[in-house]
């Protein structure tokens, strides 16, 4: 097992690093030169040159990305074109926003998800189970910034009972004052991972229940609650999984709904970054995202391992 | 026989019930199991064997089947039981073995594990003292490096000793009746005549009743006392094990026993059976083997031919048994 885990972590080295020069190579992906999107368009050529110089653009590329890299792994992401203050600050702020929403979101999803799922399951064929399967159908399929802006008229505007926007006066605490502004994103976000967590839980629990040491264990005499347990450790892998990637995007992909309710996290900055062609700043939020993303599937990977002996085999 | 009834069976039927079909999987079964006896099952696949031998146990899908007749397993009545009394019944009177010891196995609990739960769950002994008794069973089963093995999961296992535990978790509660659906049929055929060894002699040391399923006539010669032969839902011919391989009544057992290598066939040729089993949702009014049966007169098919004695135990439902006779 300690095997594994030192070489699931070696393994996660070579992705990262895959993953930062992607990254490092946005800039110079965009069309046209770097420089222009710093200097204005009418600076003297002796200046652009003198900036050229100052960024380092003069260097051959792997140069740039071995100093880029040095800098990033000391905490430096560079300098926000647009407001000139560095990256890492104003990231680590945001991402701290979006975790809290994100972590929020995954609980209230995950926890719906894996209820309804198993009543579906447990209830396969009856109305109980078509009502959960239509909710989960409706949860994937609705838009998740229509249904935000469905929930800003409805609680907002109309019932003027929770705010529509921010996340709150200061920086976050859990307390009422700041949890106000974080239960309309929270629940509009959690609807895609309630939805897909129902189906999963259901159609693996579902599988399970139809193999055959279900019967050998009912011909042991095993209670309803002994069956649960080993129904919920066989599920487990294949449900964390998606759990893991369901959190990952709502890291990650939360632009929509942090832009509807204005919730200052990585999204929105992603969001305002790419209006303004930011680029520093969308190298920089994108490469965290990526590096969350990357961190989270080992995280899935280990504790899958922990629980499904099969797959300690290397 | 010896000792007490533990199974009767009186006219058991089951049904399978579903929107498209219902199917007849079991029609009309006879039978009864003393203590310490061997009976075994015979038929080819869809004969009903498996059905009649989970319905002793219910462990058919409950909410799909429909049990008539009567049937008694260890003096409770198995169409009114409580679900808490066939609970505590099952694993602990009566417990059963599996075809498949791969699939019939939770692949994340290990071996020991699986084992002190059934003991935990009837006799409420600690954790400890069930691992202690867990590691006896796996001796008993002669599992090599018993100790280890306790912790090992069932992939880490070949399919003979996966069998094994799989028998030491049948016999964790020191069952009367022991219920074995074809657990040889899956191995190798070496592994075969060991674990059906390592049966037989649990059997006789333990003193348990077992009903053995299976489509082997080699496997039903080495471990039974009576067989039964099982055709579509029917028991068409039952005797004690040696009357029924060295005079067979029942043109099927007669066609089964022709296409079986066994110590009586040296020197002849290998015969089949023509056709199919039927479709157990659309069964034929009269004898169900008629279709298939090189011996078939008219009366045949007009009625299910009755149970004809030839002696306490042995019997067959042929028309031309009657003439015999």
């Amino acid at each position: 097992m300690l095997l594994y885990i030192v070489r699931r972590v070696a393994y996660a080295i070579p992705i990262a690093l895959l993953v930062s020069l992607v990254c490092f190579m946005l800039v110079h992906i965009a069309p046209g030169d770097p420089i222009d999107s710093i200097v204005p368009p009418d600076t003297p050529k002796e200046a652009v040159e003198q900036v050229r110089r100052e960024y380092g653009l003069d260097k051959p590329l792997p140069v740039q990305f071995a100093v880029w890299l040095s800098h990033v792994v000391q905490g430096d992401l560079g300098r926000s074109i647009a407001s000139r203050r560095p990256i890492a600050g104003d990231l680590m702020l945001a991402s701290g926003k979006t975790f809290v929403l994100a972590v929020t979101a995954a609980t209230i999803g995950f926890s719906l998800g894996v209820a309804l799922g198993s009543l579906a399951a447990f209830f396969q064929g009856t109305w109980i189970d078509r009502l959960c399967v239509g909710f989960a159908v409706a949860g994937v399929s609705v838009p998740h910034y229509w249904l935000g802006m469905v929930m800003v008229i409805i609680f907002s505007v109309l019932l003027a009972a929770l705010p529509a926007m921010g996340a709150g006066p200061s920086d976050w605490v859990w307390d009422w004052v700041h949890i106000r502004f974080l239960i309309l994103p929270a629940i509009t976000l959690s609807v895609i991972p309630a939805g897909l967590i129902t189906r999963t839980v259901r159609g693996t629990v579902i599988e399970i229940l139809n193999q055959d040491f279900i019967t050998t264990l009912r011909g042991k005499g095993i209670r309803r609650s002994g069956l649960l347990l080993h129904v919920v450790k066989n599920a487990a892998p294949t449900v964390l999984a998606v759990m893991g990637l369901q959190f990952g995007y709502l890291m990650g992909g939360s632009i929509l709904v942090e832009s509807v309710f204005s919730w200052p996290g990585t999204g929105m900055m992603l969001n305002n970054a790419i209006f303004r062609r930011d680029i520093p700043v969308i190298q920089g939020a994108t490469l965290v995202l990526a590096m969350f993303f990357v961190l989270l599937n080992l995280i899935v990977d280990l504790v899958q391992t922990a629980i499904d002996p099969r797959m300690r085999r290397t | 026989m010896s000792g007490d009834i533990l199974v009767r069976a009186r006219d058991l039927s089951i049904e399978f019930v579903s929107p498209d079909a219902t199917v007849q999987a079991v029609n009309g079964v006879d039978f009864d199991l003393a203590e310490k006896e061997a009976l075994c099952i015979l038929g080819e696949s869809g004969s009903g064997k498996s059905v009649t031998l989970r319905s002793l146990l219910r462990l058919n899908p409950p909410k799909k089947t429909v049990m008539s007749g009567s049937l008694s397993v260890c003096g409770e009545d198995m169409l009114t039981i409580s679900d808490a009394k066939l609970n505590s019944l099952r694993g602990r009177l009566v417990s059963m073995i599996f075809q498949e010891p791969m699939t019939a196995l939770d692949p994340v609990f290990t071996i020991g594990r699986q084992i002190a739960e059934t003991i935990i769950r009837h006799e409420g002994i600690s954790r400890g003292e069930a691992d202690r008794r867990a590691l006896d069973l796996l001796e008993l089963v002669q599992i090599p490096s018993a100790k280890r093995r306790l912790a090992a999961y069932p992939h880490e296992l070949s399919g003979g000793l996966r069998q094994r535990a799989m028998i030491a978790i049948a016999l964790s509660c020191r069952p009367k009746l022991l219920l074995a659906d074809e657990p040889t049929t899956a191995l190798d055929a070496t592994v075969q005549i060991q674990v059906l060894l390592l049966l037989h002699k649990l059997q006789q040391e333990l003193g348990m009743g077992i009903i053995f399923v299976t489509h082997d006539l080699g496997v039903a010669g080495e471990i039974a006392d009576r067989i039964a032969v099982m055709y579509a839902g029917r028991f068409v011919e039952e005797g004690p094990v040696r009357d029924v391989m060295r005079q067979p009544m029942h043109p099927y057992t007669r066609g089964l026993l022709g296409a079986t290598v066994h110590a009586g066939m040296r020197g002849k040729r290998l015969t089949t059976i023509p056709g199919a089993p039927p479709d157990l949702s659309d069964l034929p009014p009269g004898c169900a083997f008629a279709p298939r049966c090189s011996e078939a007169t008219r009366s045949c098919t007009a009625d299910v031919p009755a149970l004809h004695k030839l002696g306490p135990e042995r019997g067959a439902r042929c028309v031309l048994v009657e003439d015999a006779a």
